[in-house]
């Protein structure tokens, strides 16, 4: 099975607020804030980890869930973040520079 | 302040995080704008290796919104290496600039960089009013041409206009200007006193007259009657409010390391020469001092009819003396908007006539 890698878009800034990580976008400086996990993908989410590693390693063990549910939760995570422009998403590794347009 | 960025203000202030910082890289700069409040020479600034590591504490705190300015920052040669190593970790960076180095090049290493916001200030829509405001000829130009090389990256620019005696209602002019330009406006009638505690620049605030102009202004200050209205009584719970984000959620650094809790709040709190940022914004006795007011513990303010209202500034209260006292310039700003006196001209008999 394919598995995803995701990487934090260079046009946004974020950082960890209170156990939440909030992120803006430095184009139309929309913020999101997000929960705990959802906070634990985004700091993970360098382009090289795989999205199933990020899960198994930063997800289940914390949150104590099953790691399939974990995954499928994830992935709807990390496309909704993709779709709002601000996490880039890819089925091979995100190189570190020129990431736009590799993904 | 959106409702979303007043959410995030309030839980750094709970939280004690310093959410946003402003860092002034130089106080050099190529203009010799007649108001400005700094002195530029070169005192010792921060080298590069020392502002690294003083972003990487600052991200560590908490910092997400960082101003970066000076002086005029793009005198520093390694002012995009800067930028470079805040944006890798993760800022928002708004960089306040006059622009008059910005050319293709470094419009496009902006973009690149993803910087949120670029300010920029303009004087007057009037190259005779501006240049001699800044005293450099020819620095209107090329301020508007570093604005068309930002827009054509399609960042955010965002063109700031102090106003002041010598051009009081150029704001008409410079707003349509940053329009025809694809830029953001945003003014400034309020003229501050050199850092060294020199008041004279306050001679160059505009007139009363001009300030109740201004500040009845549709095209500025939006719906007037709103704006414009008499003070409401406000609840007791009001005076329990903080002031300021000075130095709740906010704070300033100088080119020497010196940090305020703001640029306007010229209290010194510590160097990071000297200790960590942390240390500073946890432990510095003045910003403790600072986070302990409330509206309720200044001096004049809390009799005031305009106490739920007024844009009272900390950092001018403290530099005309008292740092729980009022400041003058917003009373002014006060009675130019709804035509009563401040507790404060009330006291000191500085009702107007006029």
């Amino acid at each position: 099975m394919n598995d995803k890698y995701v990487k934090a878009s260079r046009d946004t800034a974020a950082r960890m607020l209170g156990g939440e990580m909030i992120v803006m976008s430095v184009k139309d400086s929309r913020v999101f804030t997000l929960n705990a996990t959802a906070s634990r993908i985004w700091k993970a989410a360098d382009g090289y980890t795989p999205l199933r590693e990020i899960v198994a390693n930063e997800v289940v063990p914390e949150f104590e869930v099953d790691t399939d549910v974990a995954y499928q939760d994830a992935v709807e995570l990390v496309e909704e973040l993709a779709q709002e422009g601000i996490l880039l998403i890819a089925d091979h590794a995100i190189a570190l520079s020129n990431e736009e347009e590799d993904a | 302040m959106s409702g979303m960025m007043e959410g995030l203000n309030e839980k750094a202030v709970r939280l004690n995080v310093p959410l946003s910082a402003h860092l002034d890289i130089t106080y050099r700069c190529n203009e010799r704008c007649v108001h400005c409040y700094l002195d530029h020479d070169d005192h010792g600034e921060l080298t590069f290796d020392e502002i690294r590591d003083l972003l990487s504490q600052m991200a560590e705190a908490g910092v997400l919104f960082l101003t970066i300015s000076g002086g005029e920052p793009l005198l520093r040669k390694d002012l995009f290496d800067i930028i470079r190593h805040a944006r890798d970790l993760t800022f928002h960076v708004k960089l306040k600039t006059n622009a008059i180095l910005i050319r293709e090049k470094e419009a496009a290493l902006i973009r690149e960089l993803g910087l949120g916001s670029i300010q920029i200030s303009i004087y007057s829509h009037r190259p005779e009013i501006h240049d001699a405001i800044t005293k450099i000829h020819g620095s209107l130009s090329r301020s508007i041409a570093a604005i068309k090389f930002l827009v054509s990256q399609n960042l955010k620019v965002t063109v700031a206009n102090v106003l002041m005696r010598q051009n009081p209602m150029d704001y008409r002019g410079v707003k349509a200007l940053a329009a025809e330009l694809g830029a953001g406006f945003t003014f400034d009638p309020t003229i501050t006193p050199h850092i060294n505690g020199d008041r004279s620049l306050l001679n160059l605030n505009i007139s009363r007259r001009d300030l109740r102009k201004v500040m009845h202004d549709e095209s500025l200050v939006g719906d007037v009657a709103e704006y414009c209205a008499p003070p409401v009584p406000v609840s007791d719970e009001v005076l329990d409010e903080l002031p300021c984000s000075a130095g709740n959620s906010s704070c300033y650094v100088s080119p020497y390391g010196e940090v305020y809790p703001c640029v306007q709040f010229p209290l010194p709190s510590g160097n990071i020469r000297n200790q960590k940022f942390l240390e500073i914004w946890t432990n510095s006795p003045q910003l403790q001092e600072v986070r302990s007011i409330r509206l309720r513990d200044l001096t004049v303010c809390p009799g005031c009819s305009h106490v739920g209202s007024c844009s009272r500034c900390p950092g001018l209260a403290y530099m005309e003396g008292n740092l729980r006292g009022p400041s003058t310039a917003d009373c002014e700003k006060s009675y130019a908007r709804t035509g009563i006196p401040s507790a404060n001209m009330l006291r000191l008999q500085r009702v107007p006539t006029d």
